[in-house]
């Protein structure tokens, strides 16, 4: 018996996301006495699926099939399943992101398995297995009971504290042996995002509203962010607008993102947006309104005109990075 | 070409949440309820396939109870020609799949909504295409049909793709998908009335999850507010206090 972890990686490199529910799982592993088998489908180095290890995998699955390329969610569901049964798994877990969910529900029904999405932490219960999740987008939590002996979760990212070790993985090849007619999926046209962070993975996100003005006032936002490392987001209004690409839209019908800080600049924090946001560890607001409803869940916030405030917080990250 | 749309009965999204008095249940009481926002926007694209050319027929359903039946009224003035409704409790995801499987066998295209904005589930779409044994195609920002064939486009995360794939297939819609949705126009509200609205009872399944209580989140410390003038604390506080930076 063991968990059986989805693991993606972007370009050969395992995400950061992988490597947290990994150590998730390991967690939740030691109280099940049990142990963590990942699953990684695509190119990836043995350097790279050694590295599973230090967060709590004792074994890789690891299926070299460029057939998956098309991502075709079929046959990768009857991967998955196929490696949670050879592995007699009770337990898959897949990140809640686009993958994740896209595979995790034909899994479940696969593996007559009883699904939970987005669970926030470990089980709050083992026997009955029960977890957490957030409901109606964040206004609050629900506590779930899996009554089914396998179950498929998917974990919201950014809600556990990774734990590194040294465990020694077993990395084995596998092969799902999926028939070519499950392979209907043709990819015409792959448009890459590239030299950005990625959205969903970073740690640090700066975020501009209406307060913004207009598409020509975005190079404060830019510098800022190029100097912290951090990723861009908008609200809805502006993607709508045509002033930034749609793939930096966060809110409940954008993006749902989590990453360590989040920095709002001229939003005004509607019940919408915050839906996509409110995981964020800390939230920081500027906004000249002081009774914007984003300094209701702002960690820290600066009431006044981001046009004076960027350049200033330019300049201390400039010398932040310079010491550190 | 036939298109079914699985339509997702929730509470406005601006909606505070209230519990009832032991937690166990969400208190409905005043609620408005509304088409789940990713459902209307599948809805409005399938409308707009429709008068295009190329789709014979859209059909709506959902699994609810009586309640629903405005909503798929809506549905039914923005455009759909008939609708379902399966008279049951949805209690999971898994369950409401189920029935759905009653209706969902004949058509091209089914399509459904990332999550329902109540639950966030994110589970239905996907569980009914593997019941049906389709394929699915997750995230789906754009939907056409060029000479009888589907073209889909895809987000991943950091990238997006064009698509074909063959039919029947189910689609998860996102963002994108069309831009607004389709208000009901005073001529559609008219039509609506004479479409059929068809009741089927529920079949026999059990659900695999149970909610057991909600909680509310605990209230936020009070925002630490900087001053404009001194914005460069707000680096320090970052750094030294939060550690995010
Ligand atoms: C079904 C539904 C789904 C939705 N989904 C989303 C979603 O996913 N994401 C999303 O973002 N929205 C979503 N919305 C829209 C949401 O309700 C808000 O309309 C939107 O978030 C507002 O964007 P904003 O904060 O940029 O703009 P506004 O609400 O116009 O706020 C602009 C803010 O900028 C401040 N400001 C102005 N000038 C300055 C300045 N010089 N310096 C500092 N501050 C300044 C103002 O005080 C104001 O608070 C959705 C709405 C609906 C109905
Ligand atoms: N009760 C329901 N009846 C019909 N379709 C539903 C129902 N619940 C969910 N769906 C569909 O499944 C999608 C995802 O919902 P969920 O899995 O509940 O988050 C929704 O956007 C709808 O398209």
């Amino acid at each position: 018996m063991s968990i059986l972890v989805y693991t993606e990686n972007w370009d050969g490199k395992f995400k950061k996301l992988s490597c947290e529910i990994v150590s998730f799982a390991a967690a939740i592993a030691k109280k099940m006495n049990s142990s963590v088998t990942a699953l990684s489908i695509g190119h990836v180095s043995d350097d790279e699926l050694n590295m599973l290890g230090n967060y709590g995998a004792t074994k890789v699955l690891n299926v070299q099939d460029d057939r998956f390329e098309s991502l075709d969610n079929k046959a990768l569901a009857d991967a998955v399943a196929k490696a949670a049964q050879a592995e007699s798994a009770k337990l898959v877990i897949f990140a809640h992101n686009n993958e994740g969910k896209a595979i995790a529900p034909r899994v479940s029904i696969k593996l007559n398995a009883g699904m939970v999405s987005g669970v926030t932490g470990l089980p709050v219960n083992f026997e009955p297995f029960t977890v957490k999740k957030k409901v109606f987008t964040g206004k609050a939590f629900a506590n779930i009971v899996i009554n089914t002996d396998v179950k498929v979760i998917t974990f919201a990212q950014n809600s556990f504290e990774v734990v590194e070790t040294d465990n020694n993985v077993n990395i084995l090849v596998f092969d799902p042996q999926i028939t070519d007619n499950e392979f209907v999926t043709k990819v015409l046209d792959t448009h890459k995002a590239t030299g950005k962070v990625l959205l969903t993975d970073a740690e640090i996100v700066i975020s501009g509203g209406r307060g913004m003005k207009g598409p020509g006032n975005w190079g404060g936002l830019e510098e800022l962010a190029g100097i912290l490392g951090a990723g861009l987001a908008c609200s809805r209004p502006v993607s709508d607008e045509g002033w930034r690409s749609h793939e930096e839209h966060v809110g409940q019908t954008g993006k749902i993102i989590a990453p360590n800080v989040y920095i709002a600049f001229g939003i005004s924090g509607a019940i919408q947006h915050l839906g996509g946001v409110s995981s964020s560890k800390f939230i920081v607001a500027v906004n000249k309104d002081p009774e914007a409803p984003i300094f209701e869940v702002a960690d820290f916030g600066i009431v006044g005109d981001a046009f004076k405030v960027i350049p200033q917080l330019i300049e201390a990250a400039k010398e932040l990075r310079a010491t550190n | 070409m036939k298109i079914l749309v699985l339509i997702s009965n929730v509470p406005d999204t601006t909606t505070k949440v209230r519990l009832t008095g032991d937690n166990k249940a969400f208190d409905t009481t005043g609620i408005q309820w509304i088409i789940n926002p990713w459902d209307e926007l599948a809805l409005t694209r399938a409308v707009e396939l429709k008068e295009a050319g190329g789709v014979e027929k859209i059909t709506v359903a959902n699994v609810g109870s009586k309640i629903t039946e405005s909503t798929l009224r809506k549905a039914l003035a923005v455009g759909a020609d008939d609708a379902f409704r399966i008279d049951a409790e949805p209690s999971d995801a898994y369950y409401v799949a189920k029935q759905l499987m009653q209706v969902a066998g004949s058509y091209d295209l089914i399509m459904a909504g990332i999550e329902a904005s109540d639950y966030n589930g994110s589970g239905v779409g996907g569980m009914l295409a593997e019941m049906l044994g389709i394929n699915s195609v997750s995230a789906v920002s754009g939907v056409d049909i060029e000479n009888g064939e589907l073209k889909i486009r895809r987000d991943l995360d950091g990238a997006s793709q064009v698509l074909s794939i063959p039919t029947p297939v189910l689609i998860i819609v996102q963002k994108g998908i069309a831009i607004d949705p389709r208000i009901p126009a005073m001529r559609g509200i008219m039509m609506a009335r004479k479409k059929n609205l068809n009741v089927l009872p529920a079949i026999d399944a059990t659900a695999r999850t149970e909610f057991l209580n909600y909680e509310l989140p605990a209230p936020k410390a009070a925002c630490k507010i900087v001053d404009e003038d001194n914005a460069k604390e707000l680096i320090t506080l970052l750094h030294e206090d939060a550690k995010v930076i």
